[in-house]
């Protein structure tokens, strides 16, 4: 009853291209965007905001970077967690090895190392296609972790490339508390966000989605496939790079190579198939699903066996449901998540009339 | 040099197990059309299975757990096993995927590795376990005597199976019906459909087919490494080698495996020292990315031709 567009009427191109063409819609997302900023700060245990909330956030930067790889560009990839350690140790040097470098400098910083290695490894996809592709991926994956462990530069010559994360600070003002870490995971995440809603619907957006598509008709009206392909792979990896940074940064703290190893991939993707491909709601969907999941399962599984709990059970369990779901969405609703929120406000479009 | 061809030799037999998982890849890549990622977790499934039931055996019926008997008995639950596996995943993921994008089946895939992953520690636990076939890992004497060379009898014993389980494939493909039908379906499904090929129930005997060679693959790289999880990661370099020699190709299976196991040996020997060792780990992913840039169809792959 609430949820409709009638008497809002469009009168020029600007209004009808607008990102939330309903006023409703408009609302919706500021009261959502003021319920995260405002109000959890408040309410919100530390547990929620630094084991829940923080990961939630940056996993959702750090699918929609895949989203945009392989939602928009449809280009498969599996190495979306050696992009995010690029941004990660790229965001460490410039911290460490220039002074007074600001925080979100080297944020972006980080995220565009991550662009540039990115373009290196999207090279091949000029040529090849497909899971040839993924598998060109999977070299960007090993090789990245191992160079990172290798070369003990990039981590200042601590043991086994563990780094830790230097004090966060923008102005003078400490980030040191987890609902200012929280806040400022937020900032980034929602301005990211949005210039990648925005970028999707841009000329180059559009390229994108042609070559994702059919590459060979995208080419012949005229998109250039070498543009389109290396442009989706370095902005994903930026994306990933600075979820990657976000991650030591706000998240964890201390991180090393091996941490950024292909099962978080995987997670990535999954988060991306159950969320939704190509759509950046479904990122958000997608990676709070994935990383409630087991959290819940955890929960579950002490209170269903109490202590009694067969060693293993859990994670074997998460292995089994986690597949299963990917398998079960693939048949039953390839959009995810993201589908099943549009065909709710559709529904809601009509509510309570039947027609 | 000497030293040169023991590397070389030890690689080329380390690549024979690659093979024998690639060639899994190959035969339902070439049936279906279907990348199956689950591969490497159909060859871990299998393996555990196999060493489950082994230890389970002797339990309930009294035999001889070294035996002859529990062996093949073991052998033959877990193929079955293996044959279940097959047909419930092209009954229950495929089926219903069909005509979708190679994406899309690829990623359910990813899913089935999970699920396969996770029913397999599930049932027989994430212990790693020893599993022997009564072949020693040592050297064999006569080389050792007149070349100087350490080659292993596990590895030649390793490769001759690997060319009896070819050799068998091959025979059954040319001279059997169902492998006459196997390559009709291979060929064109629509075609294979038209004239009477039950397609599907192809496609179930493949992944059956496709089981017996992971249950092969997983004893013998079981019976090197033992039997556990890592497994899984190793079936990945299969993939390079699928690149290699082409997705469609089972001759480009053996020959992408080979070059596989025998250049990431001697990349380790002869590269890995200058920039720290452990690059096992990649060279044969950035072989295949090189190799790829160059001829995109692998070796013995079939060109292909873009369309609108």
């Amino acid at each position: 009853m609430l949820y409709r567009e009638a008497g809002q009427f469009k009168a020029s191109y600007i209004e009808d291209q607008q990102i939330f063409p309903i006023r409703q819609d408009k609302i919706g997302f500021i009261a959502i965007l003021a319920f995260f900023s405002l109000v959890v700060p408040m309410i919100a245990s530390e547990y929620w905001l630094q084991a829940i909330l923080i990961p939630v956030l940056i996993f959702s930067l750090a699918a929609i970077g895949l989203n945009i790889l392989t939602g928009y560009a449809g280009q498969l990839s599996l190495g979306s967690a050696a992009f995010m350690a690029v941004g990660a140790f790229g965001a460490y040097n410039f911290m460490l090895r220039i002074d007074g470098m600001p925080f979100i400098a080297a944020l972006i910083l980080g995220g565009l190392c991550a662009a540039l290695v990115g373009i290196a490894f999207g090279l091949p996809s000029l040529r090849i296609k497909g899971f040839y592709l993924a598998v060109a991926t999977l070299a960007a994956q090993f090789f990245i972790v191992w160079a990172l462990v290798k070369f003990p530069w990039f981590s200042n010559n601590s043991t086994s490339g563990v780094i830790s994360a230097q004090k966060v600070e923008i102005l003078g003002f400490a980030f040191d508390t987890p609902v200012s870490k929280y806040l400022l995971t937020l900032a980034v995440v929602a301005v990211f966000a949005l210039l990648a809603k925005n970028l999707v619907r841009t000329t180059t957006g559009r390229s994108w989605m042609a070559v994702r598509d059919m590459d060979v008709a995208a080419e012949v009206i005229g998109i250039r496939p070498m543009r389109a392909k290396l442009s989706a792979f370095a902005v994903s990896s930026f994306y990933c790079g600075v979820a990657g940074a976000l991650y030591a940064y706000t998240y964890l703290g201390t991180v090393e190579p091996e941490g950024f190893s292909l099962d978080l991939s995987f997670r990535i993707l999954f988060m991306i198939i159950i969320g939704g491909v190509a759509s950046i709601m479904g990122s958000f969907l997608g990676a709070a699903f994935i990383v409630l999941l087991p959290i819940f399962l955890n929960v579950a599984m002490h209170a269903l066996f109490a202590g009694t709990m067969p060693a293993g059970l859990a994670s074997n369990l998460e292995l089994i449901i986690f597949g299963g779901l990917i398998i079960f969405f693939l048949i039953v609703e390839p959009h995810g998540l993201a589908r099943l929120w549009q065909i709710g406000k559709e529904k809601l479009r009509l509510w309570p009339f039947p027609h | 040099m000497q030293f040169f061809f023991e590397v070389l030799i030890g690689g080329l037999l380390s690549g024979v197990l690659y093979v024998l998982v690639a060639l899994g890849f190959v035969l339902i890549y070439k049936a279906s059309g279907v990348f199956n990622f689950a591969q490497g977790a159909m060859v871990f499934f299998a393996a555990l299975t196999f060493v489950g039931f082994r230890e389970l055996l002797p339990g309930l019926t009294g035999l001889d757990p070294e035996g002859a008997l529990v062996f093949w008995m073991a052998f033959v639950l877990a193929l079955g096993a293996m044959i279940v596996l097959g047909i419930l995943t092209e009954k229950i993921v495929l089926r219903p995927l069909v005509n979708q994008p190679h994406i899309t089946l690829f990623m359910a895939t990813i899913g089935l590795t999970f699920l396969v992953e996770g029913i397999a520690q599930g049932i027989w636990g994430a212990n790693v376990r020893g599993l022997s076939l009564g072949i020693a890992d040592e050297p064999v004497e006569w080389i050792m005597d007149s070349a100087n060379m350490l080659v292993s009898k596990f590895d030649l014993f390793a490769a001759a199976l690997a060319g009896v389980l070819v050799a068998s494939l091959a025979l059954f493909f040319q001279y059997t019906k169902v492998g006459r039908a196997l390559r009709a379906v291979a060929d064109d499904h629509q075609a294979a459909l038209s004239i009477g090929i039950p397609l599907q129930q192809i496609w179930a005997i493949v992944w059956a087919v496709a089981g017996f060679v992971a249950l092969v693959a997983g004893l013998i790289w079981g019976a090197r490494s033992g039997v556990q999880f890592a497994l899984t990661f190793t079936a990945l370099k299969a993939l390079p080698v699928l690149i290699l020699g082409g997705f469609t190709s089972v001759p480009g299976a053996i020959v992408g495996g080979l070059i596989i196991g025998a250049s990431e040996k001697l990349a380790e020997v002869y590269i890995g020292p200058f920039v720290g060792g452990g690059i096992e780990g990649w060279f044969p992913y950035m072989l295949a990315l090189a190799f790829l840039l160059v001829r995109p169809e692998g070796l013995f792959g079939e060109r292909h031709i873009d369309r609108v």
